[in-house]
């Protein structure tokens, strides 16, 4: 955080994203109970509590919590079924877990002194992978070779096609990258940007009011910025499932 | 505040892969304001289009996510 060091303003708001074991200053390896396990940890009990406690007396007529989880439940599912398609259904369980966990990851995030896990590449890039390794196999294994029809664009003039051909192949390779440095980078960017305005007021003392609304503004604008972004990994998923399922242009 | 040409090299080009960001702000406000202008015309087609709003803004951003993954890696893998 902020100090005043011979004069000069310090800023350390990288400092949040450091990964630390929970206990102790032991090495780090891949089994030592982390802040950033913790946080996972958190997102996952906290989705899947709220998530059971409001559907555990279900009712014809929902309650106000029952309400709420069906809003969460439908909004997905509308989602997936127009982006992609009614055989895209078979794959909604995944995509609610995967929406429901970014989500409650990334707002839980913003507690103040909490660790955002969702905002490490790691954690974002084995989520992208995972989605785009299993929907290039599901591609393959739904249509064989026929999944190669996803590149060769049959609506464009033929001479154009063997170079939209590699365009689109390397598009697809990029997918996972855009997919969880998406994620990673509006997390980290946004935690940072309110880092740096908490230094701000640290350092002006009582005229601190000035940063202290802009942290408020800011604070308003990553909890939008926390959904939006669990809502745009989410959808980008049916996308990818949605030409996996049906690769013709 | 020291260290080699190399570094300095690699932090005025991590600072210049940032200005790539604008172009991105570029493209997401032309994709939010020509779905904002055609909600307008038809208001009643527009709550249908907002997954694809979503999903042109994830892609116009995805641009500039890639000069930030530049200036990523001139400051840290270079």
């Amino acid at each position: 955080m902020a100090s005043e060091a011979d004069g000069q303003l310090e800023i350390h708001p990288m400092d949040q994203f450091i990964v630390k074991p929970l206990w102790g200053d032991g090495p780090l390896m891949w089994y030592t109970p982390s802040n950033a396990t913790l946080w996972m940890l958190l997102a996952v009990l906290v989705a899947s509590g709220l998530l059971l406690l409001m559907t555990a007396r279900r009712s014809e007529i929902p309650g106000r919590s029952q309400m709420i989880a069906e809003l969460g439940f439908g909004f997905v599912r509308g989602m997936v079924e127009s982006v992609s398609g009614r055989d895209g259904l078979m794959l909604f369980p995944v995509i609610l877990t995967i929406f429901t966990f970014i989500l409650f990851a990334n707002v839980l995030g913003l507690l103040p002194m909490s660790f955002t896990p969702t905002s490490h590449i790691a954690v974002t890039a084995t989520m992208a992978l995972a989605v785009f390794l299993f929907v290039t196999m599901l591609g393959f294994y739904r249509h064989r070779l026929g999944f190669l029809k996803l590149f060769w664009i049959s609506s464009a003039p033929l001479p154009l096609r063997p170079v939209l051909a590699v365009i689109e192949i390397m598009s697809y390779f990029v997918r996972p990258v855009s997919h969880s440095i998406r994620l990673a980078g509006n997390m980290m960017a946004g935690h940072a940007m309110i880092k740096v305005f908490a230094a701000f007021a640290g350092v002006l003392g009582l005229g601190a009011f000035v940063p202290i609304l802009a942290i408020a503004a800011v604070y308003g604008l990553e909890l939008l910025v926390a959904f939006i972004q669990a809502y745009v990994f989410t959808i980008l998923t049916c996308v990818y499932l949605k030409d996996a399922l049906h690769p013709h242009h | 505040m020291e260290g080699d040409i190399t570094t300095m090299g690699a932090l005025i080009g991590a600072g210049l892969a940032c200005t790539g960001m604008g172009g991105a702000a570029i493209g997401v406000g032309h994709v939010a304001g020509n779905y904002l202008s055609g909600a307008l015309r038809n208001p009643s087609a527009a709550a249908s289009q907002t997954a694809m709003l979503f999903i042109g803004i994830a892609f116009a951003e995805a641009f500039g996510i890639f000069s930030f993954l530049v200036a990523l890696l001139l400051m840290f893998a270079i």
